[in-house]
C-alpha cells in the first residue's frame, strides 16, 4: 500500500478535486471515495456519473463542485458515454496529434443501482469490447438517491423502503461478475482505506483497457448510523469480512493488506458486531444472523481455495 | 474480403449503383465522420455492416466505430463522443429507435448535432420490418429535426445538408434522416457519390479542436453539464430555446438546400417541401418519402386524363414547414394528406394529416384536407392505386361528398377484402 509520505509527495494528491460546499449528507461515504479517486487520477479526465446520490450532491444548476470535467448521465448510459468519450479522445488524438488527447481518461462513477441494475448490460458491453475506461462502482448497498430502495447490491437481511422485512436475497456480486468478463484489471476497495483506493487507482491508470473499481461507501442516513462513524461502519464491513479488499491483475488474484489476514477466520470480528451498528439491521432475525455468517464463512473457504489453487497453478 | 487499398479514401466523383443503405454509409464517409456507434437490426443492418467494411479496412483513417451492444448504448456513446467534441453517425431502424428513446430526449437536451438514418419499419407486435415511419414520427417532440427522403441520391445527399443544419451555431440539434425500409434500404440505384474536395469545401471537417462552442471536454476549462435544476431556474428558459432553434432551423435548411443545389446542381424544392405539377392545380396530394417519388408517375397518368393534379413532397416533419403548407393549401381546393404511419388516437389517426389540421387552424380560405393512410406495415401501394387515390380526391372536388367507408373521418386505403 502507498504510505501517506509518499501521497504527502503527490501534489496532485495534496489538492481537492471535488470542492468542499458540495451538498453531501454528513458522513457521505461515497464524498471520500470520490474525493481520493481524483487524488490518484488528477485533473486529465472527463468523469460521467449516471443518475445517483452523485448527480445531486454535486451541487444545483450552475453551483458545481467537481473542478474537472464532469457530467451527469442517463441513469442506465454511464458506461456507454465513457466509451464515447474515449472514443472521441482517440479520433481527436488521430485530427490533433500532439496535443494530449491520447492522454485523457475516460472514467464512470456510478452507484450500485446504476452499476448492478440498469447498468449492467451497459457495463457488460463495454468490458467485452474492453473500452479502454475505468468503471467505479460506489456501494452504498441501495437506491439512496431515491428514498433508500433495494438494490441488487443490497444485502441479506436488510431493511429498505422496499424490503421493509429485510432483503430475502444475496449481495449480488458484481466484481466477480467483471472478472468472469476477464478485463485486465478488477478491483475492491472500502472508504476506510483511503491509501488502498489511491494506490489501485494508480495502477488502473497505467494499465489499458477496461479497469472496474468496486468501493463500499457506506450511507449514514441510509443504513441508520450516526454520520461520524462512516469510516469505522467501513472498516467493520472489512474486518468482519464481509467486504473483501483485493485486486485481480490479467486473472492474478491478490488480498490486499487488510483483507489478508483474515484468510484466518479468528481474526475475522463476528458479523453480530457489524451488523448491529446499523438500523437496517434492526429486528434482524437469529436464522439470518446465521445465513450472513454462513455466507462470509462460505466466501472465505472459497477464496482461500481458489488461492491455492492459484499458487499450485503458478508453480 | 479483400482490404481495399488505402489510398481510396479519398473519394473523387462517381457513381455507383448501390442500395440506399450503402448510399448512407457513403454520406457518412463522405461527411469524414469521426465516431461511429451502431448495433444492427433490420433493415438498417447493411448501413452498419458497409461502415465496418469501411473502418476496418482503412477507408475511414482515424474514424472510431464503436460496436455496443444495444440502442440504448449507441446514442449514449454517441452523446459522449459529441459531447467531447466529434462529428458523429449511427443508424437504426422501429425497435432500436424505440430502445434509444431516452437518450433520444438527452441528446437534443445537449443540443448535440448528431445525424441519425433511420431504415424506417413498422413498431412490433407484430413483428414488421417494412417500410413505415410510425418510428421516426413518435419521436415528434423530442427536439429533433427529422427528414423524409424519397430517393437513394436523396439518402446521401439529405445526410451531408443535415450535417450543415445540425451544427449551424444557431441551430445545434440532432436529425433523423429517413427513408422506407426495404423500399430504399435494400433496393440498388446509380447514386453520384461526391468528389472529397467538394464536399470538404460544402461541409468542413468540424468541429476544430475545442469541440462544438456550447459543450466541450477540456480540464483546462473545466466543465459540467446536467445538474440538476429547480423549477425557479432556467430549465424553462432552456426548453424554449430548443423550440426556438427547431423553428429557426427552417430557415437554415433553406439556404443549406440552395447551397447543395448550387455546389452540386441538384434540387430539392425548397428544402422543406418539394412541389410537383402544382401549376394550376385544384387538386393535391402531399407523400413523404419514397411514395411520393411513385407519385409523380400517377400524376402524371392523371393529368395526361386532363385533370389538374399535383403532388407537394414533405421533406421535413420536424421543423414542420408550417408556412409552405399554408401556402399550398391556398392554392389547391382539396389537399389529400398521405400518411404512411400511423398516431392512434390523434384527430385523424394519421400524424402528418393531424399536423396539416392544426397548421391550417385559424387561416382562411385553405382547402378542404382529406386524411388518408396508406403502405402501413410495407403494404404495397401502386401507381394504380396511387391514381384512384388522386380520383378520390377530385371526386371530392367535383361532388363537394366524402368516401362512405372512413375509419373517424380518415381514409385507409389499399384494405384486404375480408370475407
Ligand atoms: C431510467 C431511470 N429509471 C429510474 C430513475 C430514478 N433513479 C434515479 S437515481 C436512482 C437510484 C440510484 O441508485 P444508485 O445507483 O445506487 O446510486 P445512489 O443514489 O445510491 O448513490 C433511481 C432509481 C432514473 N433516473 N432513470
Ligand atoms: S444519501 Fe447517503 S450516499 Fe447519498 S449523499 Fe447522503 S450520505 Fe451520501
Ligand atoms: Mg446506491
Amino acid at each position: 500500500m502507498a504510505s501517506l509520505k509518499k501521497v504527502m509527495e503527490d501534489e496532485i494528491a495534496c489538492k481537492e478535486w471535488f470542492l468542499p460546499g458540495n451538498a453531501c449528507c454528513a458522513g457521505c461515504g461515497l464524498e471520500v471515495a470520490l474525493r481520493w479517486t481524483m487524488k490518484a487520477l488528477g485533473p486529465d479526465i472527463a468523469m460521467v456519473t449516471p443518475a445517483s446520490c452523485l448527480n445531486v450532491v454535486i451541487g444545483l444548476w450552475p453551483k458545481t463542485a467537481p473542478d474537472f470535467p464532469q457530467f451527469n448521465m442517463a441513469f442506465a448510459a454511464g458506461a456507454a458515454v465513457a466509451t464515447g468519450f474515449e472514443a472521441a479522445f482517440k479520433a481527436k488524438a488521430h485530427k490533433f496529434p500532439g496535443k494530449g488527447w491520447d492522454k485523457m481518461i475516460s472514467i464512470c462513477f456510478a452507484g450500485d443501482g446504476g452499476t448492478t441494475d440498469i447498468g449492467i448490460q451497459g457495463l457488460s458491453g463495454a468490458a467485452e469490447r474492453n473500452s479502454n475506461i475505468i468503471y467505479v462502482c460506489y456501494d452504498n448497498e441501495a437506491y439512496m438517491n431515491t428514498g433508500i430502495q433495494r438494490s441488487s447490491s443490497t444485502p441479506h437481511g436488510a431493511i429498505t423502503t422496499t424490503t421493509p422485512f429485510g432483503k430475502e436475497r444475496y449481495k449480488k456480486n458484481l466484481p466477480a461478475i467483471m472478472r468472469a468478463h476477464d478485463i485486465p484489471y478488477v478491483a475492491t476497495c472500502s472508504i476506510s482505506e483511503p491509501l488502498d483506493i489511491y494506490e489501485k487507482f494508480k495502477k488502473a491508470k497505467s494499465i489499458n483497457g477496461t479497469k472496474y473499481i468496486h468501493i463500499l461507501a457506506p450511507c449514514a442516513p441510509g443504513w441508520g448510523f450516526p454520520s461520524e462513524d462512516t469510516i469505522e461502519i467501513a472498516r467493520m464491513a472489512v474486518k468482519a469480512g464481509s467486504w473483501i479488499l483485493y485486486e485481480v491483475e490479467n486473472g492474478v488474484l491478490t488480498l490486499s493488506k487488510k483483507s489478508k489476514p483474515l484468510l484466518d477466520p479468528s481474526k475475522r470480528i463476528p458479523i453480530i458486531e457489524y451488523v448491529s451498528t446499523q438500523k437496517r439491521f434492526a429486528g434482524i432475525s437469529e436464522k439470518t444472523l446465521i445465513e450472513i455468517q454462513e455466507q462470509i464463512d462460505n466466501d472465505w473457504e472459497k477464496l482461500s481455495t481458489e488461492l491455492k489453487c492459484q499458487d499450485e497453478y503458478s508453480k | 474480403m479483400i482490404k481495399p487499398e488505402l489510398k481510396d479514401f479519398l473519394q473523387s466523383e462517381e457513381i455507383k449503383i448501390i442500395k440506399g443503405n450503402v448510399a448512407a454509409a457513403y454520406a457518412a464517409k463522405s461527411a469524414r465522420v469521426q465516431v461511429i456507434s451502431a448495433y444492427p437490426i433490420t433493415p438498417q443492418t447493411t448501413v452498419v455492416e458497409k461502415l465496418s467494411e469501411f473502418v476496418d479496412g482503412g477507408l475511414m483513417p482515424g474514424t472510431q466505430y464503436i460496436k455496443v451492444e444495444s440502442e440504448h448504448s449507441v446514442l449514449a456513446s454517441l452523446v459522449g463522443s459529441s459531447m467531447a467534441g466529434t462529428r458523429t453517425f449511427t443508424a437504426t431502424s422501429g425497435q432500436g429507435l424505440f430502445y434509444m428513446y431516452e437518450m433520444v430526449h438527452w441528446t437534443a437536451g445537449v443540443r448535440l448535432p448528431i445525424v441519425m438514418a433511420i431504415a424506417s419499419r413498422g413498431p412490433a407486435p407484430p413483428w414488421n420490418i417494412w417500410a413505415d415511419f410510425t418510428d421516426v414520427i413518435s419521436c415528434r417532440d423530442t427536439g429533433w429535426m427529422s427528414a423524409f427522403t424519397a430517393t437513394h441520391q436523396e439518402i446521401y445527399d439529405e445526410i451531408l445538408m443535415s450535417y450543415k443544419v445540425c451544427e449551424d451555431y444557431d441551430v445545434l440539434l440532432p436529425k433523423f434522416v429517413a427513408y422506407g425500409g426495404f423500399i430504399l434500404s435494400h433496393t440498388s440505384k446509380p447514386v453520384i457519390l461526391e468528389d472529397q474536395d467538394k464536399v470538404d469545401n460544402f461541409l468542413p471537417p468540424l468541429p476544430d479542436e475545442k469541440g462544438w462552442p456550447h459543450i466541450w471536454i477540456d480540464p483546462k476549462r473545466p466543465l459540467m453539464h446536467g445538474n440538476l435544476i429547480m423549477p425557479s431556474g432556467f430549465y424553462s428558459e432552456f426548453r424554449m430555446k430548443i423550440h426556438d432553434a427547431l423553428i429557426r432551423s427552417k430557415s437554415k435548411i433553406k439556404a443549406v438546400a440552395k447551397e447543395f443545389e448550387k455546389t452540386f446542381g441538384r434540387s430539392y424544392g425548397n428544402g422543406l417541401i418539394q412541389e410537383y405539377r402544382m401549376d394550376g392545380a385544384d387538386v393535391a396530394m402531399l407523400n413523404y418519402g419514397d411514395l411520393a417519388l411513385q407519385m409523380e408517375e400517377a400524376i402524371d397518368a392523371v393529368r395526361e386524363e386532363g385533370y389538374k393534379v399535383g403532388m407537394v413532397k414533405l421533406r421535413h416533419f420536424r421543423p414542420f414547414p408550417v408556412e409552405d403548407i399554408i401556402e399550398v393549401a391556398k392554392k389547391v381546393k382539396v389537399l389529400g394528406v398521405m400518411d404512411r404511419a400511423t398516431a392512434f388516437g390523434s384527430p385523424t389517426g394519421g400524424p402528418v394529416s393531424s399536423e396539416v389540421k392544426t397548421a391550417l387552424h385559424g387561416t382562411k380560405g385553405t382547402a378542404l384536407i382529406f386524411p388518408m393512410i396508406n403502405g402501413i406495415g410495407g403494404r404495397e401501394v401502386t401507381v394504380e392505386q396511387q391514381k384512384e387515390q388522386l380520383k378520390i380526391l377530385i371526386k371530392i372536388n367535383e361532388t363537394g361528398e366524402l368516401p362512405e367507408d372512413l375509419l373517424h373521418g380518415t381514409l385507409w386505403h389499399g384494405k384486404l377484402e375480408v370475407d
